[in-house]
């Protein structure tokens, strides 16, 4: 036992990460970085490939202006590394040897064929937790297989479920494949990480971003397996079971709302008796629909014509309010009822500014406070310790305090590196 | 062979529905003894929630329920009972974790909040999960993950511009926060460990979902920028999309495509691919840069979906891929259990529960080459492994179960 004062900032403020990721994997250590962990980006000299995924600042391209970058980088240190050469080789040995993770999302078989497999890795630092993030995994029919976002959500089973009946089936408009292997592999690198803590064995963790998606999919594949039905995409619907289904999407006056009739426990049915009430005190009741005995159906199910009379009568209601009055309404009677929002919603949204969950971190090199999605969690008895700490590394940021203070290099093999190409 | 890596990690466990159940599956699976306490008062919402064994329905054939509990030990405490709550401190002296997602407000109520837990165990650690987490105007909001997703800001990006939004499938949030609850839970564990300092983590489904969309928030706050629906679109992609196949043997007709060109060498192996079947149009001009491209992408759509139709989706799959080019066939959930690769990782495994018989549960998608997760005992039937637990993990002496269980607190 050590005095929780000598710990440092953080849940995980003695561990370093060395994060070798390129779009594929950010999420992973910046995940470790806002428990406390010292997460170093090691990137090719001119910069990761991720600097060129936008949005970017002000929508100009630019190495230092990736959004993607910004939002996935904060919290890290920064250094650029060639350990393909010589000279970068030796010096990424001595990083291993201090390291308590390290993590890449290379192609399969590529840190192999430098000479940094996990066996080669493991030799230098048998205690290191080393996690690679790709696409399915590091073995297997599809390893090989080029994937990007649609492709992986098409593979996972996402698509299949999402989008219109009569359309093709659709993905989620901002990046998810990755990210979700990514978030996994940061719950793989802990639970290898709590074993390594008390044996001292560390080990390879292999996650497939194809397996994550497929675990998204709530009780769909156990339709499948339990009683032989393929649940479809249908639209505003939702397919809750063979044959029943349930709206969850609706327009509004100004917008959408989500909105779940249905019955069973977990406040669904109370949610509906609420929405019921409200719209009778605004002389839109619906006298059929009351008399239907919500607390006896099963969860998110209701019969078809149950959820058209529900249609004929909660849509025009929606009709006539605001997302924002619905929402306000919704939580004065319990209902469960949320607005389609827009990022600027989001921004603005006064549970998130009540629980102080935006971070305003400061770019002093363009002279701006940008905020930042901030805690993931909290932790109540430190609030300080989750959170945005700093902005992204800039290209070598880190260089001369990583390489040259630990490590010891001087200016002179600083110098000689960066003619060589190395950092 | 080395042990389960969570083996002597000993969590109480409040969770209920998804997001805590698949949180505390990742403890299970790994080694940790997980008590998962519930009360046959009020079987929880998965229970009764389908598909049910044999599509007839009961508390103990709910496969939703049995993916996300296996391995779990299942007590049955009336938590309305008056014994309840000294009953439950008594096992929190026992337990490294008690983890929890009832409305902010609900353990407090029951006198078992993290001053009362942290008062008979100091190093604790209690994970409380909920829609919008604790305090500010709407920490009672109910909600669950189907509709959050809408206040996360994914439905507001998912549809074609013609139509409205939809909805991601499922309660697509609580899907994104375990691997986050995991990760917070073990670091915190481990400062339990190296300090014996005890820790209240507070989760806001909400706030974990929002990071998945970190840029697009960003985009927002520095660009102004508001996004619209592009249906499967890519502002660096052309063509970017699903695209129709031939029907299989079985008469199955919803089958997909997903193709992608990223860069001109993806695109140059897609175009000769296709225009080798014949179809020239391909070779315009209109299509020659990445410019323009994107300025006739609806005419590309249809031409490539007019190659594509005439195809089987897996044998489009191996072709592309073999040129480079990303494509990927659109599973539904009945491929999930044929995919030959999904078959590779054994994603799935089969455990034999004494009521529905042997039900699919799913592994974790982290292999670990020297511990690897093992899922080996069904999900718990209502209240199955009450007396085991309390005496034989917990310790209390056979009086002590006796009188609890005939004052009526074990239902």
């Amino acid at each position: 036992m050590i005095p929780d004062s000598e710990y440092g900032p953080g849940l995980l403020a003695p561990y370093r990460v060395l994060d070798l990721t390129d779009g594929r994997g950010l999420l992973c250590g910046k995940m470790l970085a806002d428990l406390g962990a010292d997460v170093v980006q090691v990137e090719p000299p001119g910069g990761s490939p991720a600097r060129r995924i936008g949005p970017f600042y002000k929508d100009e391209p630019g190495a230092e202006r990736s959004l993607f970058w910004w939002a996935y980088c904060a919290n890290k240190r920064g250094v650029t590394l060639d350990f393909s050469k010589t000279d970068g080789a030796a010096l990424f040995r001595r990083l291993v040897g201090q390291a308590d993770f390290l993590i890449e999302s290379a192609d399969p078989g590529h840190m192999a064929s430098l000479g940094f497999g996990y066996s080669d890795l493991s030799e230098l630092n048998p205690r290191l937790v080393m996690v690679s993030i790709t696409a399915f995994g590091q073995d297997g029919p599809y390893a090989d297989y080029a994937a990007s976002d649609i492709v992986g959500m098409a593979l996972g089973g996402f698509m299949h479920l999402t989008g219109d009946g009569d359309r093709p089936p659709l993905r989620v408009s901002m990046p998810q494949f990755y990210q979700h292997g990514s978030a996994a592999g940061a719950a793989g690198a802990m639970i290898a990480h709590t074993h390594r803590q008390l044996t001292g064995e560390g080990q390879h963790v292999d996650v497939s971003c194809q397996q994550a998606v497929a675990r998204t999919l709530a009780h769909a594949p156990q339709y499948w397996d339990l009683e032989q039905t393929i649940l479809r995409r249908m639209g505003a619907y939702r397919e809750s079971a063979g044959g029943t289904f349930t709206r969850i999407n609706w327009p509004c006056k100004d917008g959408y709302v989500n909105f779940q009739p249905g019955g069973g426990t977990a406040g669904a049915a109370r949610s509906v008796r609420s929405m019921l009430a409200w719209m009778a005190e605004e002389g839109m009741g619906s006298p059929e629909l009351e008399a239907v005995n919500w607390e006896e159906l099963g969860y998110g199910t209701a019969r078809a014509e149950i959820m058209e009379q529900t249609v004929a009568a909660v849509a025009p209601f929606f009709m006539t309010h605001t997302r924002n009055e619905l929402a306000e309404g919704a939580l004065e009677r319990r209902i469960l009822l949320f607005p389609v929002a827009t990022p600027s919603d989001i921004l603005a949204h006064r549970q998130l500014a009540a629980r102080d969950y935006y971070d305003r971190v400061e770019h002093e090199d363009i002279g701006e406070t940008v905020t930042y999605p901030g805690h993931f969690v909290k932790d109540l008895q430190d609030p300080s310790r989750v959170g945005i700490r700093q902005r992204a590394p800039r290209i070598g940021e880190h260089n001369r305090e990583v390489l040259g203070g630990e490590l010891g290099l001087n200016g002179r093999d600083l110098a000689r590196l960066t003619e060589l190409g190395v950092i | 062979m080395a042990g389960l890596p969570l083996e002597g990690l000993k969590v109480l466990d409040f969770c209920w529905v998804a997001v805590g159940p698949m949180t505390t599956k990742y403890l299970s699976e790994y080694g940790a003894t997980v008590l998962r306490v519930e009360s046959a008062k009020r079987p929880e919402t998965l229970r009764r929630a389908g598909p049910f064994a044999g599509g007839e329905s009961g508390v103990n054939r709910s496969g939703y329920f049995a993916n996300y509990n296996a391995n779990k030990y299942g007590l049955s405490i009336d938590m309305s009972h008056p014994q309840a709550p000294e009953l439950i401190l008594r096992i929190a002296e026992w337990a490294d974790v008690v983890t929890e997602n009832f409305t902010p407000g609900t353990l407090e109520r029951w006198g078992l909040g993290y001053d009362e837990l942290s008062r008979v165990n100091p190093r604790i650690v209690l994970f409380s999960a909920s829609m919008l987490g604790r305090g500010g105007p709407m920490q009672t909001q109910p909600g669950f993950g189907a509709v959050l997703s809408s206040l996360a800001g994914y439905t507001n990006i998912i549809g074609w511009p013609d139509r409205g939004p939809v909805n991601p499938y499922g309660a697509y949030t609580d899907f994104v926060c375990p691997k986050f609850a995991v990760s917070a839970i073990l670091a915190a564990v481990d400062r339990q460990r190296a300090t014996g300092r005890g820790t209240h983590l507070d989760m806001s489904q909400l706030e974990t979902s929002l990071h998945f969309g970190g840029p697009m928030l960003l985009d927002a706050g520095v660009n102004g920028r508001e996004p619209e629906l592009v249906g499967n679109r890519h502002p660096s992609a052309s063509p970017h999309g699903a695209y129709p196949c031939v029907p299989d043997g079985n008469g199955e007709a919803d089958r997909w495509i997903a193709i992608a060109a990223f860069d001109d060498a993806q695109w140059e192996a897609l175009r000769d691919e296709i225009a080798s079947d014949g179809i020239t149009d391909i070779t315009s001009g209109e299509f020659r840069t990445f410019r323009v491209r994107k300025a006739h992408e609806d005419k590309l759509d249809g031409i490539i979906a007019n190659w594509t139709i005439s195809y089987d989706r897996h044998e489009l799959m191996r072709r592309l891929q073999a040129v480079g080019v990303p494509a990927g066939v659109v599973n539904d959930t009945r491929d999930l259990f044929e995919d030959p690769q999904l078959r590779h990782r054994e994603h799935f495994t089969w455990l034999d529960h004494p009521e529905m018989g042997p039900y699919a549960t799913d592994y974790t998608e982290t292999q670990l080459s020297l511990t690897p997760g093992r899922l080996d005992r069904p999900a718990p039937l209502l209240g199955q492994d009450t007396e085991h637990a309390l005496r034989e993990i917990v310790g209390l002496s056979a009086e002590e179960y006796r009188e609890l269980h005939d004052a009526g607190a074990l239902v």
